[in-house]
């Protein structure tokens, strides 16, 4: 297995709807990515695109599309797709390209135009549920997270107030990063409790919103990152597991399938002790009460003690466990598989130094990031580190 | 190189654009709509499955090795890996799992009366197993996690043979 | 890098007995029974390989752990040609993180009503749909047929009544690749009779027939010069490979198939700057032959099995692959060299011609023959000898992107 590091990324504006097609909007954050590392396009060896379902783009076979947009005419491009674990999911496959020795260099590509959607995304998400089980009741998608939401709130006794703190949290951490969508620096934890219920639990502000944007990545062999960079970050391990379709038989409280994943990752990257040796986190946070589940599914902290710490203030950026410092979707935006801008491409950039007002003090050397896919089932996590 | 630079991203390109401008033809678009139509099998699971619904009951599968009920059945136990055994009727009561209080429909528009859907565990199956449908006969305030619910079902001559053959749960 | 069990299922124009669930159980459960493995304890990572519309779910990689054994254990979706599953599974297990990867890939195309439709969904929306349109009724058996009647005009442009099946696509590059190679439309008709003959000794295959030359000449023009029988009919299949590292083989006794060579790429998605000569399968092979060690594709492959999905393409690829001169593949077919006695087998099991079209499982399914013919399983159809096989697929319309794998004992 060869080292891989990442030495470039890049990330353009998220907002509801960009005027960029999804060609262009794969250029601008492949551009940046590349002026990021001063790299030529014919020294990148092959690419990896990660875009969520076909049907927000209105493109059957729609990682055929995006091929010129990826610098990749001409070469060897491969699309994966894992639902909303794509974010982490694309990085994991551009990894495997340089770790196995077949790329030496490998550029991954995430990209989302929600927008396209007519009248709204939702309508692609009604494809998403079983056709005989579940499609026939009528089922919008918030019905799910509000259902697991529930599920977890109950188990642990958790109150509202603690849970929309993770909204706040992560809207005000947006402010100052560029591509941000929904950044507000006044926002209190009252106008998440007084905000419209959509389906309860779920209220509005708890919710991320869909969104236009990209993302890319350049993951390059240890043996020639001298060319690139002094600084190199290192990814230390990845994972990822999927739990099983029926998600109505089983036990919404835990999401075992994210420990999974965090177990292989951290296996390979030599951790023992997640809690005390990560120095921060990404995890995944379409819904502000996931940032929670997930930091318990990453093993970062007991079950049923997320909340404590968010109320703490353990998880601020200054805190001693930074939780999502990008201001993860809740603050920056939901372009689906685009997230790798604030999970993994935020790995990269606060471990290098380079993540600005939002850089964490102190000297954070490893970093976790995690995205959830497919219907409450899927995990990846990837594991970066410094030096 | 690189290095240097200490803010990244630093810009953030890309074209804002409002609804409203897609709506009022401010900008350039094109407009498609596919056809897409698809008539999935059910195979022998899913056909019995909703046959028994059609004829009142919940059907369930036994796995013999895991020594567990599966509903909705299935052909094979995804935990062994191996086929599954015998077929196996189950009684329309369970416990609420879990549910919410909707007040959107599928299509995200607001509706005034909301809708109650969730997760029913379903008695004789191991815990935390069931399937989604909606609570009726209830308030918003009385439903909870762990309450006794029990099928209500269409008139016989209604069903069809579909998840909706139940109309919803009711308290027991 | 070896595979150590195979299992597919039939294949049939409709499989309505079965769901889509089952079907894949089957394939997978009998590759894992061919390798002697649990996959609930041996096999570290799954991948399928799959697109939602071929499907009709928005993100399909849900519906896949719980019959390919993957619960709660690695699983991914690939959007590519089983091929492409292939050499991620090769990659997987080189970062060696898992000794064991299971690959599947399957088509349930008769459970999608509107099959032209889906095609013309993945042209470019702005500059290339436009010019084609919605035509297709629901159809089984996958034939494209031109409509009676007009098509409905599209929302929100002029009411226009010429429409064509995208298909064309596939008539203009015959078209083009007749003109510039020489092959003639009785070249490709010989494909066509040797693919279908070949059916014959194959179990699997459902569009086996006794066909002439002339038999195909005189069917009916669809896309001039493409005429019906030169299109392969839609099929449901489902395959599933077990791909391990040699060590591993070696440890569990089973003499394996070594993958030694994959490659594959992606042309411009925009069909007026792309050229039509294949130029993937060309720079595919090459990443395939340099990982395989080949320099002379000609000599050192025994057989292939190319994509044959339209006639022309067969001869096209055969060309790009290196394995006949440009301009010889027409020659090889009508000499006979092409055929299972001749010097270049190509699509002993019949090739999608024979077998049907089997969408993302085109790849697999031409790999599943050359593994049987190296494994000498492959009966009537074997071919004495066989050392080393190549299979190449074509991600389809209107994709320049497609993939190769070799394979050897």
């Amino acid at each position: 297995m060869k080292e891989v590091a990442v030495i470039g990324a890049g990330m353009t504006l998220f907002r509801r709807h960009l005027q960029e097609t999804g060609k262009e909007l794969s250029y601008l954050a492949t551009k940046m990515a590349m002026e990021d590392t001063g790299i030529q396009k014919d020294e990148i060896d092959m690419v990896v695109m990660g875009s969520a379902p076909d049907a927000f783009d209105g493109i059957h076979m729609k990682g055929e599309n995006l091929i010129d947009g990826s610098a990749a005419v001409g070469k060897p491009y491969v699309r994966v797709f894992n639902g909303g674990g794509t974010g982490v999911f694309a990085p994991i496959a551009g990894w495997w390209h340089v770790a196995s020795g077949v790329a030496d260099i490998c550029l991954v590509v995430c990209e989302e135009k929600m927008g396209n959607c007519y009248p709204h995304p939702q309508t692609a998400f009604r494809h998403i549920w079983d056709p005989i089980l579940d499609r026939p009741l009528n089922p919008n998608l918030i019905w799910l997270f509000a259902m697991e939401m529930n599920r977890y709130m109950n188990a642990y006794n958790i109150k509202k107030e603690d849970i929309a703190r993770v909204a706040v949290k992560n809207k005000r951490n947006a402010v100052g990063h560029p591509c941000a969508q929904l950044a507000d620096p006044n926002i209190t934890v009252d106008d998440v409790l007084n905000s419209e219920v959509m389906a309860w639990p779920v209220q509005r502000l708890d919710v991320s919103p869909p969104s236009d944007g990209a993302a890319a990545l350049i993951f390059c062999n240890k043996d020639i990152v001298h060319k690139y960079t002094d600084d190199p970050i290192y990814v230390g391990g990845v994972g990822w597991n999927i739990d099983s379709t029926m998600w109505t038989n089983r036990d919404l409280t835990f999401p075992r399938y994210v420990a999974n994943a965090a177990k292989m990752a951290y296996k390979k990257a030599g951790i023992v002790n997640p809690a005390k040796e990560i120095d921060f986190a990404e995890p995944y946070d379409p819904f502000d009460y996931k940032e929670l589940h997930h930091m318990e599914g990453l093993l970062l902290c007991k079950k049923g003690e997320a909340p404590i710490l968010t109320r703490e203030g353990v998880t601020q950026r200054d805190g001693d466990l930074p939780i999502c410092p990008s201001g993860g979707l809740l603050g920056v935006g939901n372009p689906i598989a685009a997230t790798m801008g604030q999970k993994v491409c935020e790995l990269y950039w606060q471990l290098a130094g380079k993540a600005g007002k939002r850089q964490i003090p102190g000297d954070p050397r490893v970093g976790v990031g995690q995205a959830w896919g497919d219907i409450m089932q899927m995990a990846t996590v990837m594991v970066l580190r410094r030096g | 190189m690189a290095d240097e630079k200490k803010d990244w991203p630093p810009y953030a390109p890309g074209t804002y654009v409002r609804e409203s401008d897609i709506r009022e033809k401010k900008i350039t678009y094109t407009w498609w709509e596919p056809e897409v139509q698809y008539s999935w099998s059910l195979g022998p699971a899913m056909s019995k499955f909703l046959q028994g619904l059609k004829a009142g009951k919940i059907i369930g599968i036994h796995c013999k090795r895991c020594k567990r009920v599966i509903v909705p059945p299935r052909m094979f136990c995804e935990y062994c890996y191996g086929p599954t055994d015998e077929w196996i009727e189950l009684p329309d009561t369970g416990i609420i799992e879990t549910f919410s209080i909707s007040y959107l429909d599928a299509d995200a528009r607001r509706i005034e009366v909301p809708i109650l859907v969730g997760v029913v565990d379903l008695d004789g199956t191991p815990p935390h197993h069931g399937f989604m449908h909606y609570f009726g006969e209830m308030s918003k305030d009385e439903i909870k996690i762990g309450m006794k619910v029990k099928a209500v079902w269409k008139p016989e001559n209604e069903r069809e043979g579909s998840i909706t053959d139940i109309k919803y749960f009711k308290p027991l | 890098m070896c595979v150590i069990g195979i299992g597919h299922t039939d294949f049939n124009s409709m499989t309505s007995d079965i769901h889509w669930k089952e079907f894949m159980y089957e394939a997978c459960n009998k590759a894992y029974i061919d390798a002697g493995i649990n996959p609930r304890k041996d096999v570290g990572s799954f991948i399928t390989c799959a697109e939602d519309y071929w499907e009709g779910f928005s993100i399909f990689d849900e519906f896949v752990p719980d019959q390919v054994g993957a619960l709660l254990r690695p699983c991914c979706t690939v959007c590519g040609d089983g091929l492409y599953g292939l050499g991620t599974a090769y990659m997987q297990i080189m970062t060696e993180y898992f000794d064991i990867v299971a690959v599947e890939a399957h088509s349930k195309v008769s459970d999608l009503l509107t099959y032209g439709d889906i095609i013309l969904h993945a042209f470019n929306p702005i500059f290339d749909r436009p010019v084609s349109g919605p035509v297709e009724r629901p159809n089984y058996g996958g034939s494209p047929e031109y409509p009676a009647e007009s098509p409905k005009p599209l929302v929100g442009s002029s009411d226009e009544k010429e429409r064509i099946h995208p298909y064309f696509l596939a008539g203009l590059e015959m078209q083009h690749y007749l003109k510039t190679t020489g092959t003639t439309e009785e070249q490709c008709a010989s494909v066509v009779v040797k693919n279908k003959k070949n059916a014959f000794f194959n179990p699997y295959a459902d569009y086996e027939a006794k066909l002439t030359v002339e038999d195909v000449m005189n069917s009916e023009y669809l896309f001039k010069p493409l005429k019906k029988y030169d299109i392969s009919p839609n099929v449901d299949g489902a395959m599933c490979f077990v791909l391990a590292d040699d060590k591993t083989a070696k440890d569990l006794g089973i003499e394996p198939i070594y993958l030694s060579g994959f490659g594959w790429c992606s042309e411009t998605p925009w069909l007026a700057t792309r050229g039509m000569d294949a130029e993937y399968a060309k720079k595919a092979a090459k990443m395939a032959y340099k990982m395989a060690g080949i320099t002379e594709p000609r000599k050192e492959i025994c057989v292939a099995e190319v994509d044959d999905r339209f006639s022309y393409k067969e001869l096209q690829h055969l060309e790009a692959l290196g394995l006949a001169r440009p301009g010889e593949a027409g020659q090889l077919a009508e000499e006979g060299a092409l055929e299972i006695d001749g010097s270049m087998p190509t699509n002993m099991s019949g090739g999608a011609i024979g077998v049907g079209n089997c969408l993302e499982a085109t790849g697999m399914q031409k790999a599943l023959e050359i593994i049987t013919q190296l494994r000498g399983h492959a009966g009537k159809r074997q071919v004495p000898d066989v050392e080393r096989g190549l299979a190449q697929a074509w991600r389809f319309l209107p994709s320049g992107s497609g993939a190769v794998a070799i394979f050897e004992r």
